[in-house]
């Protein structure tokens, strides 16, 4: 019988069908899930798939998003969400969301990422699903292609570090702030092609959609997947969305300590204070007092990484009975039109808009460069997303940065870059 | 063989400065003319079929889009070379026929230098000076997929001679 293995291992050994897999190994994995979205999806695969006269190995296993281009901003986006409607059409893919969100909210909300599954996203931010206790990695549109004709991919199974988060965040600090500390402390050379497996207190008390932020920023380190064990906060969440699994159907996906990780590092959660990248990459992050008194043009609460409801409702703690400074401009991109529906229901809506925040479609909008909300020559922005490269949200000369809704939403009053507890009771 | 002059570049070369955003809803020729255009504007002006990239750590960093590959190849760039590779970038590379080497001198390599990079065996040589530089060597069957040009045209060429055989 082989020895603990970290849970990436786990489920990377049942996914090629063997017992065990070490580290280091390449195997081929059977797909469970391949996820596509409107910029990767089948304005490149269409055309490769029918050059090969192949189609999908199984629509059901299928599953695809517009968000990238979606809500159309000119005739030559409306061509690719176009093309990708007729595709979905053509090939049966009854797995489509159209203008719904961000694939990475999306397909969680319809349940369709659960614990044990080996899915693969086509886009770098694919690790989310990491939250739920599946093993989710992105890839790029030919690699997806040959996913699609075979319905299985080769990988390299990745070294594990463990991350272990002790105590709580303190209030108005989040998921972002641990994931920012983390681009700045930890460095691209230890974590590139590993698994982060996140654990700790810190973390099994964080909702899923926080979860999901720890998970889905595991990209901006350079990592494979991130991965949290499913526990009673995941079944609970999977309930909700109408996809049950039971608790035993979970008991193979545990974070077991006695496993050969690479790394263990541990932090105390307690401590952390609000951080905040500086542009022009999440790894120059620091405490938020580093860079207090920046002035703003643009606040931005948007992305699959921070426009989630938790998120607007962190933005709403701050703005409420608050408005915006002058010459300061908030958008609010949400991450899903259920996230819309739900903050309208609870009020977080309401409280955002009275703050005089201004309401953007769902999708990928202006943290990707493609939608509304871009920045102009020199403008300064503060973000909730996940990348500060230089030029993603318009010229080249804008400086972004990065920080936690509520940093986002206290500079937005503020009219500079403020630690939001001063806002907080 | 492959042999070429040198553009350097430093450290997290990101998938935005060779694909940006606002250009991706174009053809790949499009999006080429902006290539790293944020970090050196005069760079695609500049860069001649067969040249090299070299390059610091996690170059490719970012998003998974393909484009970032597809514009160093419509500009006729022949290999990159960097200490290290953001991990989709590095997979779509060789998916779309780009030769990437990972060489952990690659800093020592002078812009303008011209050199000679022979992948299956993972050697870089320094032309004018003779000095070599040791790179992690593709494996030859992953070799032979980019020199079909990349994943689509050798599976082309794989399901043609299984069909004919």
């Amino acid at each position: 019988m082989a020895g603990p293995s970290a849970l990436a291992e786990r489920l990377i050994a049942r996914a090629c069908g063997r017992d065990a897999v070490s580290a280091g190994e390449i195997v081929t994995c059977k797909v469970d899930l391949a996820m596509m979205h409107d910029s990767g999806g089948p304005r490149r695969i269409k055309p490769m798939l029918d050059r090969l006269g192949e189609a999908p190995w199984d629509s059901s296993r299928v599953a695809l998003v517009t968000d990238h281009y979606a809500p159309a901003i000119d005739a030559e986006s409306a061509a690719i969400v176009d093309l990708t409607r007729q595709w979905a059409r053509e090939q049966g893919i009854a797995q489509f969301f159209d203008s719904e969100g961000i694939c990475h909210v999306v397909l969680p909300e319809h349940g369709l990422i659960r614990p044990g599954m080996f899915v693969v996203g086509g886009d770098s931010h694919s690790p989310t699903g990491g939250a739920f206790g599946a093993f989710m990695v992105g890839i790029g549109a030919t690699e997806m292609l040959g996913v699609l004709v075979r319905g299985e991919i080769w990988i390299k199974v990745p070294r594990t570090l463990l991350l272990t988060w002790h105590g709580r965040l303190a209030a108005g600090v989040t998921a972002k702030d641990m994931m920012l500390h983390l681009c700045a402390t930890l460095g691209q050379a230890a974590v590139n092609y590993r698994a982060v497996e996140f654990a700790g207190e810190a973390v099994t008390s964080l909702p899923m959609a926080e979860r999901m932020t720890l998970c889905n920023m595991t990209a901006e380190l350079g990592a494979k997947t991130g991965l949290i064990a499913p526990d009673a906060t995941t079944l609970d969440y999977l309930s909700e969305v109408g996809a049950p699994v039971s608790a035993a159907e979970t008991a193979a996906w545990q974070t077991d300590l006695a496993a050969d990780y690479e790394l263990r590092r541990d932090y105390d959660a307690s401590t952390l204070s609000p951080q905040v990248a500086a542009p022009h990459s999440p790894q120059a992050s620091g405490p938020v007092s580093e860079h207090r008194g920046v002035a703003v043009d643009q606040a931005y609460i948007g992305s699959c990484t921070g426009a989630k409801l938790v998120d607007l409702r962190m933005a709403a703690e701050i703005l409420t009975g608050r408005q915006i400074a002058a010459g300061t401009r908030l958008l609010v991109a949400p991450a899903s039109n259920r996230v819309v529906e739900q903050a309208k229901a609870e009020g977080t809506l309401a409280t955002l808009m009275e703050a005089g925040a201004v309401l953007l479609p769902t999708g990928c909008g202006a943290c990707a460069g493609y939608g509304a909300g871009l920045l102009g020559e020199a403008e300064v922005c503060i973000s909730s997303t996940a990348r500060n490269f230089k030029g993603r949200m318009g010229a080249a000369s804008a400086q972004i940065y990065l920080g936690s809704p509520y940093t986002v939403a206290a500079a937005a009053v503020a009219g500079h870059i403020v630690d939001p507890r001063e806002f907080l009771p | 063989m492959i042999e070429g002059a040198v553009h350097r570049f430093g450290d997290n070369i990101d998938t935005d400065q060779l694909a940006p955003g606002r250009y991706m809803k174009g053809a790949i020729a499009e999006i080429a003319r902006h290539c790293l255009e944020a970090v050196d504007p005069g760079f695609v002006d500049r860069v001649c079929p067969g040249d090299i990239i070299v390059a610091g750590d996690n170059f490719g960093a970012g998003s998974s889009r393909e484009q970032a590959v597809a514009a160093l190849l419509a500009l006729g760039v022949s290999a990159v070379v960097a200490k290290s590779f953001a991990r989709i970038f590095f997979r779509n590379a060789l998916n779309l026929g780009l030769p990437v080497l990972v060489c952990p001198t690659a800093s020592e390599i002078p812009d303008g230098a011209r050199i000679a990079v022979d992948p299956t065996s993972g050697r870089a040589v320094e032309t004018a000076t003779g000095q070599q530089h040791d790179c992690e060597p593709i494996p030859s069957h992953l070799m032979a997929m980019v020199r079909d040009g990349g994943l689509l045209p050798h599976l082309e060429k794989t399901l043609r001679t299984s069909t004919n055989g």
